[in-house]
């Protein structure tokens, strides 16, 4: 049966193109592989080749013409004896579908859950608490989950006989074995990826990153291949996992060694990150991420490591994702704030409490997802935002905490959000200069007054 | 190209050899396919064909068990059809729709199949190598005798990260085979180009690790080196590297002006060394086949392409809901 040949797609990007010169002629017999025209793209000049034998019937579009939208019919071939006069013999090619692009809803915007907030305490009111680093907690943790669910094993750089750089995996080799506690070269790239692997296996690998600065050269496998697998794969396999270890700035060790990677990985569908300040909030956000189904990133501090807060004693205690934690109720003004933000936070709480100044610090935890309802409910009570984090200021996550207050309580507002956030240069080794770098509590309480015009 | 290692001589049955032949030839007829739809703009964005390399994958895969893994780049069309995953669901994804292995959100160089121990379908060059070293962490995990084939091209083999890979492979001896696809070009940059040493064979011995080179032409050299890297896997001796010389035949993707090889090299290839006619050969002048049985395959393979191809335009685009699931799991 006679087949047209249509004008080729020959780029993702090619609508149309020059039929530039035709290298065989009417009547011509050819087969798989021969080159039967020459055909300029958008982007350079290619060879049209034939896929089927037969003779070619008839030329439709002369060579040398401009501007032949694609699947326009080009030429006819069939076999010997056929009649090709008529190109209209073949069927008219197929339309794609068109794209359904004008169905999609107008707005830009994701999705934003406004369901009222969740105000159920973390624990049971009574709970015997003790007092504990967040060393100790993430330790702990893990520990406990280790025991709970054998697929669950740690892997990184010094974490079995070193006893970790920063010993939170301290003494789990020898709980665990070293098939459970899996020491790796420095390697970070290929330790990511191997242990992506492990996970679309069927295990839940917690990767620990000496820091999070060394996980840059690993940072293809988290996003390509951990965060995005379970929407390429149509849901069919995801990367149930947790890449941990310390962010940020730590003390004097300069630029490579102190970025908060927060709103990189923030910006991520697929992955979900966690930045706890407390003792408390790490030991139940860590049980929770290495039970999620989904990567995880968890940025921990090493300055908080040392730090000790009250825990619960209890036999499972976790906390969910996308619940921010209120640490001091107030009036005036809704302070913003996770991790080691939340140290300038708290402190600057205390001092504008002595000047009369009520301020509301809410601790995000979790920074995707993220809890807005807890924070759009505090500004439309207090009326004014500032938010804090040690990160770089440019596209930093409380510039998207103000952009949703602005979107969602515009006529709450009292006076522009400010942004808390550290300088935009790279870290400086000497002291004066970094401790000018990172955010000041001085800052955080001059920013409260702006925005209460004290 | 140096052909080496070619075994004629290979202990193999008429069926297995027809089989090859169905094989091969389904994967030929299924990227002409596809070649076609993308000419008719069915199919978008980048599609890497897998014409010329048949041999490759339905070599290895001849060696291989239930519960055995595979992982390759964005060329894996072919891979899907020899470890026996649906063309219509292979193809219904190349055009986008929800038919598709990925119900359309992957895409050409995104498939997966749970089912078929497929983990994909990447698009980043080098990337799925630690991934593949990773199925085969959780097989020994777990304690059983699965292996992974970890494919990757002659370009891939200058990644840092497969040679990161190769190290954690080799110290913690896992159950994985490194197969380097060497079609000998690089995109457009040939191997003499792009690489310092010719042998890629010999790549893993700096880590110990035991290589091989095989005739990708000639299946049944591909598959008497899948036994034996396999059974070198299954008895715990850890990673083992396949260089596999093979030839792509189209483009590297379907808008490669081909300006950095001449049509000569690659007709020559098709003439003398084509691993479905050799296979062709085998079965005639062997009398395993007569021409009309290998008519009767041709017909039969045109025939699911075809459906495939009807399948891949019938099927509908996603829902527009599908842009928001599978995001996260909770699963």
């Amino acid at each position: 049966m006679a087949t047209e040949l249509l004008m080729p797609a020959l780029s993702p990007t090619m609508e149309e193109g020059t039929l530039a010169k035709w290298l065989v002629k009417e009547g011509d017999e050819v087969k798989s592989g021969d080159i039967l025209a020459e055909i300029e793209t958008d982007k350079a000049t290619m060879e049209f080749e034939a896929v089927d034998e037969g003779i070619v019937g008839k030329i439709l579009i002369a060579e040398g013409t401009e501007g032949v939208k694609v699947n326009t019919p080009i030429a006819v071939i069939g076999e010997e004896g056929e009649d090709m006069s008529t190109a209209s013999a073949a069927p008219a090619a197929e339309e794609a579908p068109a794209a359904a692009a004008a169905a999609v809803p107008a707005t830009a915007a994701a999705p934003v859950d406004f369901a009222p907030s969740d105000k159920s305490p973390d624990w049971p009111e009574g709970t015997e608490m003790k007092s504990m680093t967040v060393r100790e907690a993430l330790n702990e943790a893990m520990a406990e989950e280790m025991t709970r669910d054998e697929d669950v094993f740690l892997m990184g750089e010094e974490v079995g006989e070193y006893q970790g750089a920063y010993k939170i995996s301290q003494g789990l080799l020898d709980k665990f074995g070293d098939k459970r506690v899996v020491d790796t070269p420095i390697t970070e790239h290929g330790f990511a990826g191997i242990a992506t692997g492990a996970a679309f296996g069927g295990l839940r690998p917690i990767v620990e990153f000496m820091t999070f600065n060394f996980a840059m050269q690993a940072i293809d496998q988290i996003i390509n291949s951990a965060a995005k697998t379970l929407y390429m794969s149509g849901g069919q396999m995801g990367a149930p996992m947790v890449f941990r270890g310390p962010n940020g700035a730590a003390a004097r060790v300069g630029a490579q060694h102190s970025q908060c990677y927060a709103a990189w990985y923030a910006q991520i569908p697929g992955l979900k990150v966690v930045m706890p300040y407390t003792a408390a909030d790490a030991k139940g956000l860590m049980k929770t991420a290495i039970r999620d189904n989904n990567p995880v990133i968890f940025l921990e501090n090493e300055i908080l490591y040392g730090k000790s807060f009250d825990v619960p004693v209890m036999d499972d205690f976790t906390i969910p994702f996308g619940k921010a934690r209120v640490a001091v109720e107030g009036d005036d003004v809704t302070i913003v704030s996770f991790g080691i933000g939340m140290t300038y936070a708290m402190e600057a709480a205390e001092k504008l409490a002595e000047e009369g100044i009520s301020a509301e610090v809410i601790d995000l935890r979790t920074l995707r997802p993220i809890d807005y309802a807890t924070v759009l409910e505090s500004v439309q009570k207090t009326n004014r935002c500032i938010t804090v984090e040690e990160g770089f200021p440019v596209g930093s996550i409380g510039n998207h905490i103000g952009a949703t207050i602005m979107q969602e309580a515009f006529d709450y507002l009292d006076a522009p959000v400010i942004n808390c956030a550290g300088k935009d240069v790279p870290m400086p080794y000497a002291a004066n200069l970094e401790r000018h770098a990172l955010i000041t509590t001085e800052e955080v309480i001059a920013a409260v007054k702006q925005v209460t015009y004290r | 190209m140096a052909a080496k290692k070619t075994s004629k001589k290979s202990n193999v049955s008429a069926d297995e050899l027809l089989a090859y032949y169905r094989d091969m030839l389904l994967i030929r007829r299924f990227e002409e396919k596809a070649g076609q739809l993308y000419g008719m703009g069915l199919i978008g964005g980048f599609c890497h064909l897998y014409i010329g390399q048949e041999a490759v994958v339905v070599g290895l895969e001849s060696a291989t068990k239930e519960g055995d893994k595979r992982i390759t780049s964005y060329r894996d069309h072919g891979h899907m059809l020899a470890c026996g995953m649906d063309p219509n669901g292979v193809m219904a994804e190349l055009t986008g729709r929800e038919g598709g292995y990925s119900k359309g959100k992957g895409g050409s160089m995104h498939m997966f199949s749970k089912e078929k121990h497929f983990y994909g379908g990447h698009g980043i060059v080098g990337a799925q190598v630690p991934l593949g070293a990773g199925l085969a962490f959780s097989d020994k995990y777990k304690g059983n005798d699965n292996v992974t084939f970890a494919y990757f091209g002659d370009g891939a083999a200058n990644q840092g990260q497969i040679y990161e890979t190769f190290n954690m492979a080799a110290l913690w001896d896992l159950p994985v085979i490194f197969v380097i696809e060497n079609n000998q070009y690089a995109m457009g940059t040939s191997q003499a180009r792009s690489t310092s040493t010719p042998d890629l064979y010999t790549r893993g011995e700096a880590f110990g690790i035991k290589g091989e080179i095989v005739d990708g032409m000639d299946v049944l050299a591909v598959k008497e080196a899948s036994e034996k890297a396999v059974a070198h896997c299954r008895a715990g001796k850890g990673p083992y590297v396949l260089e596999v010389k093979t030839y792509r035949y189209r483009g590297h993707s379907m808008s490669d002006p081909a300006k950095y090889r001449t049509r000569d090299e690659v007709q020559k290839m098709r003439d003398e060394r084509d691993p479905i006619e050799q296979v062709r050969d085998m079965l005639l002048t062997g009398k395993h086949a007569t021409e009309d049985d290998l008519k009767a395959i041709d017909k039969e393979i045109k025939g699911v392409v075809n459906e495939s191809a009807e399948f891949a335009k019938e099927s509908p685009e996603p829902d527009l809901s599908e842009l928001w699931t599978d995001i996260y799991t909770d699963a």
